[in-house]
Parts: C-alpha cells; sequence; structure tokens
C-alpha cells in the first residue's frame, strides 16, 4: 500500500493553487503539508479524498482494496457532529457508514468515558474533536489525511493524537497532514505556496 | 459545433465578423416580415386580422423551445467534454430563451382574448410553455445563486438536463389532464393545412427570430468571455501583489 | 453486505435526527393543516364547492408543506462535514442519498397522509374518497421528495436556498400534482380514480429512481 502523486496540479476558483507536485509516502511514512493560508493544503487532501478532481497529474493509491474511497479517513475542519445526537451513536453510525467494526474502548482510549452519553450540542470544542478523531479507529483504513488535525485539542489531546498517529504508523498506515503548528515526528515534509 | 468554437481565441475571432452579419440579417428579416405578416399577408378566413398576431407568437413558441434545446445540447457538452465555452452558449442562451417564452406567452394571451373570449386558457401548449417559462427562470436563478462560476456551469448544465427531461412529460400530463376535463379545444392555424400566402411570412418572421438569437448570443458570449478575462487579469495582479 | 449496512445506518440517522430536531414532522404537519385551514376561509363555507375543490387542493398544500423541509436537507451535512463521510462510504452516493430521501417520506411523508384523512373530511370530501386521496398523497410525497432531493442538492451551497429550491423544483411537481389532484377529484365525483393514480404511481417511480442520480451528482459538484 503506498501513496504516489505524480505532476499534480489543482484549480480552485479559477486559480491555479500548483502544478507538477510529486511525492510519495511509503507505509508508515507522516507527510506533513505545511504553507500560507491559501497554499492549497486543504484542497491537496480533499484531491487525495478523491472529492475534488485535479486540472492535471494523477494521484494512486496501489494495493489493497479496488475502491480508494473505502481506504482513506478524511478528518476536515470540521468535525461531522449532530448536535441532538450522544457520542455512541456517533461511533455506531460512522462504523455502519465507512464499513467498520466498532472494536475495544474507543470512548475511553479518547478520554470521552465522562461525556460518552452527552448530546454533541454540549460538547466543548475540544471534546468534539476528540470525537472526530474516534471516527479513524472505528473503521481501519490505510490512509489518514488530517487536515489541522490538531486545533481545538489541548495538550493532553495532542499527546493522545501524537499516540494515535504513531500507532497508525506502527501497523504500516500512511498519515498526510496538513499542519500549520509542527505536529508529532513527520518523515517527510511539503511547503506549498512557494 | 461545440468542439470546433471550444477554443475561446476562434470564436472570438469568427464571433467579431459573425455578430454583425447575424444583427444586419435581423434587422433585414423583420423590416421584411413584420409589413408582410401585418399589412400583405391576407386575414385569417375565420379568426379575421386577430389572427396576425400568430406571426409574432408561433416563431417565438417555436425559439423558446429551440434555445432550450441548444442550452441542453451545450450544457451536455459542457459537462461530458468540459468545454468552458459550451457553458458561457447555455448561459447566454438562457435570458433569450425566458424572453422569447414570454413573448410567447403574452402574445398568446392577447391572441386568445379576441379567439375564445378570455386572457388565458390552461391549454397543453400555454401551460408547458408557462412551465418551460419558469424552467428559464429556475435555470438563471440558480446561475445567480452560485458565486463560484465553474461549480454553477456544472450545476446548471446537470438543471437544464432534468428539465429538458420534465418538458415533454409535462405537455403530456397536461394533455391527459385536459381531455379529462375537456374544456374547449383550441384549434390553431398551424402546421400543413396553412396556406402558403400565410406559411411564407411566418418562416420569414421565424428566420428573423432565429437570426435575432444569434446576435444577441454573439454578442452575450463575448461580453461573458471579456469579463472573463478581465476577472482573471483582477486575480493575477491580487496574487502578484 | 457493507453497501446495505451504510445505507441502514444513513436512513436510520435521518430518521432520529428528523424525529430529536423538534418534533419531526410537527412542523410541517402544522403547516399542512393550517394552510389547508385557509381554504375554506379563501373559498367560503359552501359545502357543495368545498367538496369540489377541496380534496385537489389538499395537493397544493401538502407540495408546499413538502417544499419546506427540503432546505435543510444537505445544507446541514454540508455546513458540518458529515457529507464528506458519504462520499467515503462503500456504498454508492446515489444510495446513501435515496436512504436520506426515504428517511423523509417515512419522517415526514406519512404523518401528512394521515393528517390528509381528517383534513379531507373537514373540507367535506366524501368519506368514501378520502382514502384515495391519503394513499395518493403518500405516493405523490415520495415524487415530491424525490425532485426535491435534486432541488435541494442544486442549492445546498446557498444561504437561505429555500426560495431558489422552490423555483427549482416547482416544474418537477406539475406532472405529479396533475395527476393525484385528477385521482382526487375522480374518487370525489364516483369516476374511475384508477388511471390518474397509475399515472401518478409512474411520476414517483421516475422521481425516486432519477432524483438521487441527480441529487449525488449535484453533491459531488458542491464537495468539489
Amino acid at each position: 500500500m503506498d501513496l504516489q502523486v505524480e505532476g499534480l496540479a489543482l484549480d480552485r476558483g479559477g486559480w491555479r493553487l500548483f502544478e507538477t507536485l510529486s511525492f510519495s509516502a511509503q507505509p508508515g511514512e507522516h507527510v506533513a503539508l505545511t504553507g500560507p493560508n491559501g497554499a492549497g493544503k486543504t484542497s491537496l487532501l480533499r484531491a487525495i479524498a478523491g472529492f475534488l478532481r485535479p486540472s492535471a497529474g494523477t494521484i494512486a493509491l496501489r494495493g489493497g482494496a479496488e475502491d480508494p474511497a473505502t481506504r482513506i479517513h478524511f478528518l476536515g475542519h470540521r468535525d461531522g457532529l449532530k448536535a441532538p445526537l450522544d457520542a455512541r451513536a456517533h461511533l455506531r453510525h460512522w462504523a455502519a457508514l465507512l464499513g467498520g467494526t466498532e472494536t475495544g474502548d474507543v470512548i475511553g482510549r479518547l478520554g470521552l468515558d465522562r461525556v460518552a452519553d452527552l448530546p454533541a450540542r454540549t460538547l466543548s470544542a475540544g471534546q468534539s474533536r476528540r470525537l472526530a478523531l474516534a471516527r479513524l479507529l472505528v473503521a481501519s483504513r490505510p490512509v489518514w489525511l488530517l487536515d489541522e488535525p490538531a486545533s481545538a485539542l489541548d495538550a493532553e489531546g495532542k499527546a493522545l493524537l501524537n499516540g494515535l498517529m504513531d500507532t497508525h504508523r506502527a501497523g504500516g498506515g500512511i498519515v498526510i497532514a496538513a499542519v500549520h503548528e509542527p505536529l508529532g515526528a513527520p518523515s517527510q515534509t511539503i511547503a506549498l505556496g512557494l | 459545433m461545440f468542439a470546433y468554437f471550444a477554443n475561446p481565441e476562434r470564436f472570438m475571432r469568427i464571433s467579431a465578423w459573425a455578430l454583425p452579419i447575424a444583427a444586419a440579417l435581423a434587422v433585414l428579416l423583420f423590416a421584411i416580415g413584420l409589413p408582410w405578416a401585418f399589412l400583405f399577408a391576407p386575414p385569417d378566413f375565420r379568426q379575421g386580422e386577430s389572427a396576425r398576431i400568430m406571426f409574432v407568437h408561433v416563431p417565438a413558441a417555436w425559439w423558446a423551445m429551440g434555445i432550450y434545446t441548444f442550452m441542453a445540447i451545450a450544457s451536455f457538452t459542457g459537462l461530458v467534454w468540459r468545454h468552458a465555452l459550451a457553458d458561457v452558449a447555455a448561459r447566454a442562451a438562457a435570458p433569450i430563451g425566458a424572453a422569447y417564452a414570454a413573448l410567447c406567452l403574452i402574445t398568446g394571451s392577447f391572441w386568445g382574448q379576441p379567439t375564445w373570449g378570455t386572457w388565458w386558457e390552461w391549454d397543453a401548449r400555454l401551460t408547458s410553455m408557462l412551465v418551460l417559462f419558469l424552467t428559464y427562470v429556475g435555470y438563471l436563478a440558480l446561475w445567480a445563486a452560485i458565486e463560484d462560476e465553474t461549480r454553477a456551469a456544472r450545476l446548471a448544465a446537470i438543471l437544464c438536463l432534468a428539465g429538458f427531461i420534465n418538458i415533454p412529460i409535462v405537455h403530456f400530463s397536461v394533455d391527459w389532464w385536459n381531455s379529462l376535463h375537456q374544456t374547449a379545444s383550441i384549434i390553431r392555424s398551424g402546421g400543413s393545412s396553412m396556406d402558403k400566402s400565410m406559411m411564407q411570412p411566418l418562416l420569414m418572421m421565424a428566420g428573423a427570430y432565429l437570426a435575432a438569437f444569434a446576435a444577441l448570443l454573439m454578442a452575450g458570449m463575448r461580453a461573458e468571455v471579456f469579463r472573463r478575462r478581465v476577472s482573471a487579469a483582477a486575480l493575477r495582479r491580487a496574487r502578484a501583489s | 453486505m457493507s453497501i446495505l449496512r451504510a445505507t441502514a445506518a444513513v436512513f436510520r440517522r435521518d430518521l432520529a435526527l428528523a424525529w430529536a430536531a423538534g418534533g419531526g414532522a410537527a412542523a410541517p404537519v402544522g403547516f399542512f393543516i393550517g394552510a389547508t385551514t385557509l381554504i375554506p376561509l379563501t373559498a367560503g363555507p359552501d359545502r357543495a364547492t368545498l367538496a369540489l375543490i377541496g380534496a385537489p387542493l389538499l395537493w397544493l398544500t401538502a407540495a408546499l408543506a413538502a417544499l419546506m423541509v427540503l432546505e435543510r436537507l444537505f445544507q446541514a451535512d454540508l455546513e458540518d462535514g458529515s457529507l464528506d463521510q458519504l462520499l467515503l462510504s462503500p456504498a454508492p452516493l446515489e444510495l446513501l442519498v435515496a436512504a436520506k430521501g426515504a428517511a423523509l417520506w417515512v419522517a415526514i411523508g406519512a404523518p401528512l397522509a394521515l393528517a390528509a384523512i381528517p383534513m379531507a373530511l373537514a373540507m367535506q370530501t366524501p368519506p368514501h374518497a378520502a382514502p384515495v386521496v391519503a394513499l395518493g398523497l403518500l405516493v405523490g410525497l415520495a415524487a415530491f421528495i424525490g425532485a426535491g432531493l435534486f432541488g435541494a442538492a442544486l442549492a445546498a451551497g446557498v444561504r437561505r436556498g429555500g426560495v431558489l429550491i422552490a423555483i427549482l423544483v416547482l416544474p418537477f411537481f406539475a406532472p405529479p400534482i396533475i395527476f393525484g389532484a385528477s385521482a382526487a377529484s375522480a374518487a370525489v365525483e364516483h369516476g374511475l380514480f384508477t388511471p390518474a393514480f397509475s399515472l401518478l404511481c409512474a411520476c414517483a417511480l421516475g422521481a425516486v429512481a432519477l432524483g438521487p442520480i441527480g441529487a449525488a451528482a449535484a453533491l459531488r459538484l458542491h464537495l468539489e
């Protein structure tokens, strides 16, 4: 399972964000995307997820299942929570939607025990983000695309996130994260907008 | 045709001389067709002088449908082959089509008053023309509501194609509905039974409408291409600074 | 298997959300009853007139009630990011969109059709025709929701898109309204209502089959 990006060009709102971007990521790698606002970090993640069609170049996920959508986790700016539903309902839904199995104590691992039965509207921003991170664990997928995953997280939450990423990499997974502040120990850094 | 004109440079070059020709042709055809229809063509033997409004009404109906078909083809081309100019063509055609549909509805109403004694008749043709007009309005409203232009073009193209399926269904349903209610069946002069002396000015008017559409379409498309160039230049300057 | 499970999950969640967020069908059904109440206030209380126009006009108020619920259908999912997750499911987006429509139909369509029976009787519709009106509305709401999915998806990115959605979908409401109201009229007048009813079912089938396909195509564009 590896990711190959070759000669990629992306357009946004009639503007060319970048062109001829090439990189590859092997199992266990953590690629950090950096760059100023508007450089195209989110667009690149959305293109890898298959949401955004490249203007030129190719993105290939080799090995594993045939449908690329089922090999990718996408964690965007927004947590994808529904105000009236509690944490357990969210996890059940994601497991079914993404074809995963609810295994182990996901809620405990993310330190959400105390709020597990509360509707999402009562969660703080940091707790909401932790619940969104839990989505990464209910379905096992090799490629994690994370857009500013540490935003709203406290120091403990950041350590938790680092732990999740390390475990994922140790299991042969790939992490691609758009970041403003350094996060974890990336194996390569791609600076956009230069 | 769309593939050939897909190159905006080529379109701008050709339309630079085709636009004045089409405009001149439209003026010429109207200058001949209008007096012919209103002064020299014989009055209808049943409906008398009021039937002359047909020469304005019928071509408007034909081309209101023709322009929608044109838009559907352009939308399909834009969706499948992603020609930006096809999107521009569909967008530029829509207000003209809407205007023709409105003209058809208004003249139909004026024709209806002396002929059937009512300003409006819910027959299949008028009703489906009204739905076609609403479809045009929805298409333009969708364009106006979506800010990102490429996205607006694709969404509007999907809507245009869905409307293209819907209009015949509406026509059939209203036809069926009318046969059920047995409202006065309206026999319009039209079709092959029409006399040559009336058919010729009618075709002349249809040609005039078509030439006017071509001229307005090219003018609208050229304005849009110029507008895009200006906004692209502004975007470049904003990025460069 | 995973496709079915994902589709069922979307259906279940939308149904739960419809009931959780402010009582589900309460608002559209309330609107339906309120708007229908205006019919005799507009046309006068004459029984014979109401018996003639009441049942077909229920179709108008039901269509307006259906329009009301369309605005939030995809808007909320687009805003909170959960629409992204639908694209990452093993199930095709078309199917998941259809599941959302089905949830809306169960949450809104069934209560509306049920409420149509007392409202039809209040409109002086003869009792034998009331079930035809209710059953027709149940089928008709499937057609409205099928077309509505498409309109709501087209306008998903638009702020306060309710009016836009109405303009976009009303032309698609015309055929089911014609056949549905005709079936209601025929039943009231002791006529044969099955031809109109079958054509209504055909409209609903077409809308249910094509609506999710168009809606999914539009949503993919919004998610780019």
